[in-house]
């Protein structure tokens, strides 16, 4: 029977703290580039200029069938060797999680675009509206409210596979969380942590999108009653 | 005087579907038209290519005198922007009403006049409020759509076109998806309006406010008008048999005088 000891753990608390604090970067500023970009991907598909819609496909299908690891190694390893850029496990990081997120933040925005129904964007036609207002005013605000749930999912998603930035040497919580485990021995104690602490990070993020989605359900239509 | 809506040789195809097959129309200023004509018979396309929701394949449309796009080796052209500018001008209602339904009433009225005329907010206001009253509904001013009637999101949806001051007013199928019972008061607005003056067109089943609104009733068969003029004289006394048995299908069953 193991014997619980979590002393060595609490009494390193701090690199675990500094290990989730550059997870949350991570995260926050893939999040900040990837749901721009994503909208930008998911309006070029769906353009109507054919070499635009067919690069954007083609960039949406590459970064969501190719596995992420895979991709932190490119962006981390051959991009510096190919265009001479220094690269930091940090920019890495940021740079292939924005990217990858934004794939699927493409296809969340496009199913939600979709699934407005056709008499609104006639109803703004009507009265005049250039398709960009269209999307701006009348589509976008609906069909954000209806992406909600699977752009949450999808974040929370993101967050756990950032884990992957430790293997480039990127101190986020994993790699703190492994360096600690062999420092004192007690990888079950450390990792238990660890889960916790993405439990409650997760947990806060899950609550702050349904707080949003209810208080955008009570302005007209919602996905929530 | 001019004519608010002018349509000569009016053709439009779906792929190889050929929907309206050479339409001429005239729709003078003031009047309002009826279109009928069983499903398919392309009424609706008819309407829809006047303020250019579809685009005809050929044909020339005019707007109180301005000739719609620019001919370009015998072919029409139309810029985007035109044909925004030229939708400000004619005020549509569906049959969905298609209310923008994460805006409250108020803002689905001031919404066009915002954002496409560029009236200040404050003038866009008052004309709303003025125009909801026009359709009896300025106390719904604050509310989400999802709380009105069928009857009364359709009047709605007929101040939000009114608000943008249009020229001519179309109206594709207008009360097909109310309850029966709330069909009267759209079509009351609808008469108020064209005894107020405004030009329409009007595609619709209602036979009755086609005979009692109508200065005229064009009917449609197969993409071409087979009969037009005034309601009396069409719909009482139809020249070809086809107009006789849809008149007929409309009448079967009445109460008893």
């Amino acid at each position: 029977m193991h014997e619980w000891d979590f002393a060595a753990t609490l009494a390193d608390m701090d690199l675990l703290l500094l290990g989730l604090w550059n997870t949350i970067q991570v995260f926050v500023l893939a999040l900040a580039f990837g749901v721009p970009l994503g909208l930008g991907l998911a309006l070029g598909r769906m353009s109507r200029t054919p070499v635009l819609s067919q690069l954007c496909s083609f960039v949406i299908e590459f970064f969501r069938t190719t596995p992420p690891l895979v991709q932190l190694f490119w962006f981390f390893f051959a991009l510096p060797i190919l265009i001479s850029v220094q690269m930091t496990p940090f920019v890495a990081s940021v740079l292939t999680f924005s990217i990858q997120s934004s794939a699927f933040f493409a296809e969340i925005f496009r199913g939600g675009i979709n699934s407005i129904d056709k008499g609104q964007w006639e109803a703004a036609k009507a009265i005049g509206m250039t398709r960009k207002a269209s999307l701006r005013r009348i589509i976008l605000p609906q069909a954000v409210k209806r992406m909600i749930p699977a752009f949450a999912e999808r974040s929370i998603e993101l967050l756990k596979t950032t884990t992957l930035i430790s293997t480039v040497s990127y101190a986020d919580l994993m790699f703190q969380a492994n360096e600690l485990a062999s420092k004192t021995f007690r990888p079950l104690e450390v990792y238990t942590v660890v889960a916790v602490m993405y439990f409650f990070l997760i947990l806060v993020f899950s609550q702050i999108t349904i707080l949003l989605e209810y208080r955008l359900a009570k302005s007209g239509e919602g996905t929530m009653r | 005087m001019t004519n608010a809506v002018e349509i000569r040789e009016l053709h439009k195809s779906f792929g190889d579907l050929e929907v309206l097959k050479g339409i001429d129309l005239d729709v003078a200023q003031g009047e309002a038209v009826v279109l009928l004509g069983s499903s398919g018979s392309g009424k609706s396309t008819l309407l829809r290519c006047i303020n250019f929701m579809e685009e005809p394949t050929s044909g020339r449309v005019s707007l109180n005198g301005d000739l719609i796009g620019t001919e370009q080796g015998g072919r029409m052209r139309y810029r985007e922007s035109d044909l925004c500018q030229l939708r400000t001008r004619i005020g549509m209602v569906f049959q969905h009403f298609n209310l923008f339904p994460h805006k409250t009433v108020l803002e689905n009225v001031m919404e066009g006049q915002v954002i496409v005329l560029g009236r200040s907010k404050a003038e866009a206001k008052e004309k709303a409020m003025a125009q909801l009253a026009r359709v009896g509904l300025e106390e719904k001013a604050p509310e989400y759509p999802a709380r009105l009637s069928g009857g009364q999101k359709q009047r709605v949806a007929i101040a939000r076109a009114l608000a943008m001051d249009p020229e001519v007013m179309l109206f594709d199928e207008v009360t097909s998806a109310l309850d029966p019972e709330l069909v009267g008061e759209v079509l009351k607005t609808m008469r108020q309006l064209a005894e107020e003056g405004m030009t329409m067109v009007c595609v619709t089943h209602e036979i009755g406010f086609a005979y009692h609104v109508a200065n005229k009733v064009c009917f449609l068969h197969q993409g071409q008008i087979l009969e037009q003029g005034a309601p009396q004289v069409v719909l009482k006394t139809p020249e070809t048999s086809r107009v006789r048995e849809f008149l007929e299908g409309h009448s079967l069953f009445k109460l008893p005088e």
